[in-house]
C-alpha cells in the first residue's frame, strides 16, 4: 500500500538524539511509525506490529503505532534518524536540501524485526570494521 | 553545593538564557528552568561519553594518544585533494572561526548542518530579504503568531512560553488561561470518548471522535493574542492552537499564494487550496490583515518539501504583501543552538553562510553544486571531517554511502553512529557545558555560552582541537610559524 511518509521531530527523539544516540531509548524513538487508525485496519496491523517501508533507494523496518494526530488515511509519520534516512533520496534539486518530508513509500507488514542501530549501519553502508 | 545563574542552554535555537545549574564537586545535580530536551542535555550529557581518542586500526577503532589522533587527522586533511568539513552548528563561533581557516588551507569544501535544515530558507531570503525582528519585540507586541511547518512542542518546547502566546509581553497579555480552559474541554471529551469506547457505545464513541477531529475556530476577543498553526498533521502544537489549519502534504506554497490572492482582494475560483475550504483561507486572511503586529515562524514543513525554497519565497511575499495593511514578520524556527552563528561566522569570514567551496583558493558559493549532500553523492570529496553533527544520522543513504567510504574523521563529545564508521575519532568538551564560547540565537542575538562543569581529564574543547589539526596542516603544507 502506499503513503506519502513525513518525517520530523519528536520530543522523545530530541531528548536523546543529542548524546544518547547508542541508547535503546533513541531506537525506540526514531523506529517508531505513526498511522492513521484506517490504514492500519486496512492492512490489518496492531500497535507495535513490525512494518517494513520501501522506496527505490532501499528499504527498513520500524514498529507501527496509531495516531490520531494523523488526520488524513493515507499518510504516515516517522521521526528524524538513520532508519526513515536509509531509505530517503539524495538528489537535492540543485538546493542542496534532499527530499526528506512527503515522500512516497510502499508499506507492507512484516515479521522481519527492527535493526539495531550498528546492525542497521553494517546492513546499509557496510562494515568498516 | 552552588547554582550558576543566567546558563544560557546549549540545545535548540532558542538559546534560552535562564537556566539555572546547581553543581557540586564537578557534577551537575539539578538543572532549573530547562525544558525537557535542554535537561535531558545538562543531566544526562556524561552517560554514553567517549573521552578517548580512537582510530582505525587493521578495520577496528582502537585506543590512541590525543597526538597520534590529530596528526592522523592532519594526515588525511593535509593529503586530501577536495575534503568536505561539516558539521558547526552544535559547537561555538570561536570554533567555526578556525574550522574555516583548515578549509581555506586545505582548499576543501565547508558546510553547516543549514544544507539540511534551512539552507531553502536562505536561499529565498537572499532572492527577496527577510522581514525580521529580535525575539523580545514578538514577546512584547505580537497579536497574531503563526506557525507554519513547525512543531515547537517538540522541537523548541519553550519558544510559546518564553517568546510569543503564553508570554506575559509590555503590550501583550499571555494566553495560559485560555489555553487551560481548552485542555481542561480536550481532556473532559477524551474521557468521555474513552468511557463510550469501553462501554461498547460505538456510535457515541464515534460522534465523540468526529468532533474532536473537527477543526473548530476557538477565536478571542480581538484585542487578545492569537495563536495559529498550519501543519499537515495535528501536533502538539496544533492542540494548543486557537486555528489549525490541516495542509495536504507538499501543497503548502498553493496555500501561500492563495493567501497572498486573498490579501489583494482577489477570489479564488475554487473551493479548497490543498484540503483547506477557502472559506478558511478568508477567515485566516482577514485575521492577518487586521493584526497589529503579526509574527509568521516558519519550520522543516515548508524547507523539506516539495517547492523548498519557492516555499519560503511565497511565506515571505505573504509578510511582504501584509506590511501594506499592517507590520507583519517572518523568522525561521532554527534547530541547532548554534546554527545561525555557523552562518553569522561564515558569512563574516567568506560572504557566504553555508556550502563554500575554497577548491579554487578563494570562496565560492552555489548550493546544489557545492553543498555536504550534493558532494557526498557525486562522491566528489576523498576526505571528510565531521564536527558537532551525526551526517550518518541525518543524510540520505547514498550520501552517507560515499561518507563512509573515504577516509573520516569525527570530533564529538560522544559516539555517534558518524563516529562508529570514523577512522579517527577525537573526544571533545561539550560547548555550553564543558566549554564557554558565543552562540547566536535563532533571531542572531549573540549570547555568552558558560563553561558549569571541568570536562574530563585530556579532553580538549573543539576550538583548541581544531588549532592543533590546522598547525599540523600547516606543517605538512610548509606554512607552520
Amino acid at each position: 500500500m502506499e503513503f506519502t511518509l513525513i518525517t520530523g521531530r519528536s520530543i522523545e527523539q530530541g531528548c536523546t538524539k543529542e548524546h544518547a544516540k547508542i541508547t535503546d531509548k533513541y531506537m525506540a524513538s526514531v523506529t517508531l511509525c505513526e498511522m492513521h487508525p484506517e490504514d492500519m485496519k486496512r492492512l490489518n496491523l496492531k500497535d507495535g506490529d513490525n512494518i517494513k517501508i520501501m522506496t527505490d533507494v532501499g528499504s527498513v523496518v520500524v514498529k507501527v503505532r496509531r495516531s490520531r494526530r494523523i488526520r488524513d488515511q493515507g499518510i504516515i509519520f516517522i521521526p528524524f534518524g538513520p532508519w526513515v534516512n536509509a531509505i530517503l533520496p539524495s538528489e537535492t534539486g540543485g538546493t542542496g536540501m534532499p527530499p526528506l518530508k512527503g515522500f512516497r513509500v510502499r508499506v507492507e507488514p512484516t515479521s522481519e524485526p527492527v535493526l539495531s542501530l550498528k546492525d542497521l549501519i553494517v546492513k546499509s553502508y557496510g562494515d568498516k570494521g | 553545593m552552588q547554582t550558576i545563574y543566567g546558563v544560557v542552554c546549549p540545545f535548540c535555537g532558542c538559546c534560552c538564557d535562564d537556566i539555572e545549574i546547581i553543581v557540586e564537586d564537578n557534577q551537575i545535580y539539578d538543572v532549573r528552568n530547562a525544558c525537557s530536551l535542554g535537561a535531558s542535555k545538562f543531566m544526562e550529557y556524561h552517560r554514553n561519553r567517549n573521552t578517548r581518542p580512537l582510530i582505525r586500526r587493521d578495520g577496528k577503532l582502537v585506543e590512541t594518544s590525543l597526538d597520534e589522533a590529530i596528526e592522523r587527522a592532519a594526515d588525511i586533511l593535509a593529503g586530501a585533494s577536495y575534503p568536505l568539513l561539516y558539521g558547526w552548528s552544535n559547537t561555538s563561533c570561536e570554533a567555526v572561526r578556525v574550522g574555516l581557516e583548515i578549509a581555506e588551507e586545505v582548499g576543501g569544501i565547508i558546510d553547516n548542518t543549514t544544507t539540511v535544515c534551512h539552507g531553502p530558507s536562505i536561499l529565498a531570503i537572499q532572492e527577496v530579504g527577510l522581514p525580521a525582528c529580535t525575539l523580545g519585540q514578538i514577546r512584547h507586541r505580537a497579536d497574531l503568531i503563526i506557525y507554519w511547518g513547525s512543531n515547537p512542542w517538540s522541537a523548541h518546547p519553550r519558544h510559546i512560553e518564553r517568546y510569543t502566546a503564553l508570554a506575559e509581553g509590555r503590550f501583550q497579555r499571555a494566553a495560559w488561561k485560555r489555553y487551560l480552559s481548552k485542555l481542561i474541554l480536550e481532556t473532559a471529551r477524551k474521557k468521555r470518548y474513552r468511557a463510550a469506547s469501553l462501554a461498547f457505545k460505538s456510535e457515541v464513541a464515534e460522534r465523540l471522535l468526529k468532533e474532536e477531529e473537527e477543526e473548530r475556530w476557538f477565536l478571542p476577543p480581538p484585542e487578545e493574542r492569537k495563536l495559529v498553526v498550519v501543519d499537515v498533521r495535528k501536533t502538539r502544537s496544533a492542540d494548543l492552537a486557537d486555528i489549525f489549519i490541516k495542509v495536504r502534504p507538499n501543497e503548502d506554497y498553493e496555500v501561500l499564494q492563495a493567501l497572498r490572492a486573498l490579501i489583494r482582494d482577489e477570489d479564488l475560483d475554487v473551493d479548497e487550496v490543498a484540503g483547506v475550504p477557502v472559506e478558511d483561507l478568508e477567515k485566516l486572511a482577514d485575521l492577518m490583515v487586521n493584526a497589529r503586529f503579526g509574527i509568521l515562524f516558519f519550520g522543516l514543513g515548508l524547507t523539506m518539501s516539495e517547492g523548498r525554497s519557492r516555499n519560503i519565497e511565497a511565506a515571505i511575499k505573504l509578510t511582504r504583501d501584509l506590511n501594506k495593511y499592517t507590520k507583519f514578520l517572518i523568522m525561521p524556527m532554527r534547530g541547532h543552538f548554534n546554527v545561525t552563528g555557523a552562518n553569522v561566522v561564515f558569512t563574516w569570514q567568506t560572504g557566504y553562510p553555508y556550502a563554500v567551496d575554497f577548491s579554487h583558493g578563494y570562496p565560492r558559493y552555489n548550493p546544489g553544486e557545492t553543498s555536504a549532500v550534493d558532494v557526498l553523492y557525486r562522491g566528489d570529496v576523498d576526505a571528510t571531517l565531521v564536527i558537532a553533527s551525526d551526517p550518518v544520522s541525518s543524510f540520505p543513504r547514498k550520501a552517507v554511502e560515499n561518507l563512509v567510504r573515504r577516509p573520516l574523521i569525527v570530533i564529538d563529545p560522544c559516539l555517534s553512529s558518524t563516529a562508529l564508521m570514523a577512522d579517527v575519532v577525537i573526544p571533545s568538551a561539550f560547548v555550553g557545558i564543558e566549554a564557554e564560547g558565543t552562540t547566536y540565537r535563532m533571531d542572531h542575538v549573540p549570547l555568552p555560552l558558560k563553561k558549569v562543569v571541568e570536562p574530563p581529564p585530556g579532553v580538549l574543547p573543539d576550538e583548541e582541537i581544531l588549532r592543533r589539526i590546522l598547525h599540523r596542516v600547516r606543517e605538512r603544507k610548509g606554512k607552520a610559524s
